[in-house]
């Protein structure tokens, strides 16, 4: 944990959510928890998109809306201790791994109490409490990273699973065939999940690959595959929990391309011409959210509502949070380039 | 008491006693097992700890480089050779966007205690592409201590200090050193990153050298001796950082200051070294700052031409006596 200290926030924590009553269908149960989690993401994402138009937010913004089922799905399949590590779409991982949403806007507004003390921004959301090893903004750097870490795991037989997230636009760099042949090589516990969004910025993949299935890039490594579209959330975690049992249990890594679509631009400043509004009213169509929001019929829409309520509390709290705290001073800089005396 | 080894006996001693201490420490790198090293640093090492701890890897510097400091970041002690400094330009990408920068972007909150070694700068007509002098590149970087030792003792003693590290530090070894003979002090045996040291103490001029450049800045002083110059070489030992305090102390006695180290002449170490010294001594100087450096072009592969673009005693003794010259009038 960070050995600096940092400003407390000034307002409590938002109250903890009223437990709803018990249900006979632990499934929905469960399906309602992953329910909310989607739901946070997408509302935060969408007050992200609102505060950067507003100027709030500066430099890049890459918005998940979408994709929650993949990050919300893969990572209900681990335990809290395992490890995650994806790239610059990095949002909705780290608030389905446990960041706070107010850490999260905290830190896209640039402000010391943000998860990464406003020194990293959208790019960069670090939670080392919930193992959550950041956002990286060069595309396929992390992925050798990711084998580092589960390699660690390995090392000290620490029973940890590594679940490193990227798109397909990373499978043509060397760092992921690297970093992905390495884990082959030493029977590391990580599985590899490509979200396949279809675009690499605005190249789709039929343009920057010779194959259309990603998952075939696991044989040339004697890798284990899957590939599957991220519709529905459970259907993601039952999916990645197979190639996480395979990590635990056996030590062997998993390449898993799941198919999934980003309902806006590669970032902020992408009008996304590259596809048709057709093509993407059908995707809105297959909205894992929406999807989820339907199949939890059976849980009450008086219990929905709520949820969704909790979650707008929760949304509006963080941004309040985030736009009260204060922004880092120059003193944070030199003691978080090295740990003890700076080297120059 | 000391005991005489080599260069590569001392790097060794020190990866053997530093993974002794610690089970968190290992060593990886293309070679380093079975092969018993390319330059035999890690003879021995696969025998004493066992492959779980002495790591052969493909050919896939920016993998291992990243699985290192994947490693790192969750705790380990990584030791990374570089076959040469060379090849960690296709893992430069790894050191400079995610070693160097794992603390900050984080916010403070993941550390980074990760070795990078190995040979740089030239070795014997090796050519363009193996003969780089890459400190100068990572030198450059904030996040990043850069460490150059010229003998066997500094080179336990460094590497030592820098395992133990909770920053990325990089090695700058030479294949040309590694059979180098030298003292090195008995029983535990730490120096301090950062302390540069007076390896021949002189009063007519200061020549800053590192690395291998030592040796070539200490045969110039010799010979500057017999015509009654007296040259003061500071082995530099640290790049990154950098003794200012030493280097300051010996011009404000010297009043001139010649950088000897390769590399090419466009910024760099000698040029920071430049700036630095005009800055915090520039009424302690009589003459400008010098830098004897690799001249500015890719290394050739012939002999003659080779041995003409990587500094020589006898270019550094010019520089020196044309300084003294210009500097006779006053």
């Amino acid at each position: 944990m960070p050995d600096d200290s940092v400003a407390s926030p000034s307002s409590p924590e938002p109250t903890k959510p009223t437990p709803v009553a018990a249900t006979p269908h632990p499934e929905l149960d469960h399906l309602a928890h992953l329910y909310r989690k989607m739901a946070l993401i997408r509302r935060v994402e969408e007050e992200s998109a609102r505060a950067y138009a507003e100027g709030k937010v500066g430099g890049f913004l890459h918005l998940y809306i979408g994709q929650e089922a993949v990050g919300v799905g893969a990572i209900a399949a681990l335990r809290p201790d395992d490890y995650v590590i994806t790239t610059y779409r990095d949002h909705g991982i780290a608030l389905a791994k446990g960041m706070s949403a107010r850490s999260l806007l905290a830190e896209l507004f640039g402000k010391v109490t943000g998860c990464s003390k406003g020194l990293g921004g959208s790019m960069h959301m670090f939670d080392k409490e919930h193992h959550m090893l950041g956002g990286y903004g060069i595309v396929g750097g992390h992925i050798p990273l990711a084998a580092g870490v589960a390699f660690a795991s390995k090392y000290r037989d620490d029973g940890r699973v590594t679940v490193c997230f990227f798109g397909e636009g990373a499978v043509g760099i060397g760092g992921f065939h690297e970093g992905v042949g390495l884990a082959a090589l030493w029977k590391l516990p990580i599985v590899f999940v490509c979200e396949n969004n279809e675009y690499a910025m605005g190249t789709p993949l039929s343009r920057s690959m010779s194959l259309e299935d990603v998952s075939l890039k696991a044989l040339g490594y004697g890798m284990d595959r899957d590939r599957f579209f991220a519709d529905d959330v459970l259907e993601v975690e039952r999916r990645v929990a197979e190639a996480v049992k395979r990590a635990r249990e056996q030590s062997t890594p998993t390449l898993v391309e799941v198919r999934t679509y980003r309902f806006r631009g590669h970032s902020m400043s992408d009008p996304a011409k590259y596809r048709t509004q057709a093509e993407l009213e059908e995707h809105k169509r297959r909205d894992p959210l929406a999807r989820a929001r339907t199949a939890l019929a059976g849980f009450g829409e008086a219990r929905l509502a709520e949820i969704d309520g909790e979650v707008e509390a929760e949304v509006a709290d963080a941004l309040r949070f985030a736009a009260d705290s204060e922004e880092p001073t120059l003193e944070v800089l030199e003691r978080t380039t090295y740990k003890g005396d700076f080297a120059y | 008491m000391t005991r005489t080894l080599r260069f590569r006996e001392a790097l060794r001693e020190a990866m053997v006693e530093e993974m002794d201490r610690d089970d968190r420490v290992f060593l990886m790198g293309e070679e380093v097992g079975h092969y018993q090293g390319a330059y035999k640093v890690s003879e021995g090492l696969l025998d004493r700890f066992g492959a779980k701890r002495v790591i052969d890897t493909p050919i896939a510097e920016t993998g291992f480089a990243g699985v290192g400091i994947g490693a790192a970041m969750v705790g380990l002690r990584p030791i990374v050779e570089f076959m040469t400094w060379n090849f960690s330009a296709v893992a430069f990408d790894q050191i400079l966007n995610n070693a160097a920068k794992l603390r900050q972007m984080s916010g403070g909150q993941l550390e980074c205690p990760i070795v990078f070694r190995g040979p740089n700068a030239s070795a014997r007509q090796v050519g363009s592409q193996h003969s780089h002098a890459m400190e100068h590149f990572y030198a450059h970087v904030p996040g990043l201590k850069v460490i150059a030792p010229a003998f066997p003792a500094d080179a336990k003693g460094l590497l030592k200090a820098a395992v133990r590290d909770d920053n990325p530090v990089l090695v700058m070894e030479s294949e040309t050193l590694y059979g180098v003979k030298g003292e090195v002090p008995d029983g535990e045996h730490l120096v301090a990153i950062g302390s540069a040291r007076v390896a021949r103490p002189g009063t007519d001029v200061t020549l800053a050298a590192y690395s291998r450049m030592t040796y070539v800045a200490l045969e110039a002083a010799e010979a500057l001796a017999k015509e009654g110059i007296s040259a003061e070489v500071i082995d530099l030992r640290s790049l990154r950082p950098l003794d200012e305090a030493t280097l300051l102390v010996s011009v404000t006695r010297t009043h001139r200051l010649v950088v000897v180290h390769e590399g090419w002449p466009y910024g760099g170490v000698g040029a920071e070294i430049a700036d630095r010294v005009q800055r915090m001594a520039f009424d302690a100087l009589d003459a400008p700052i010098l830098r004897v450096g690799t001249l500015d072009v890719p290394m050739p592969y012939s002999a003659a031409l080779e041995q003409a673009c990587i500094p020589q005693p006898d270019r550094v003794a010019d520089t020196v006596r044309r300084m003294l010259a210009r500097g006779s009038g006053r």
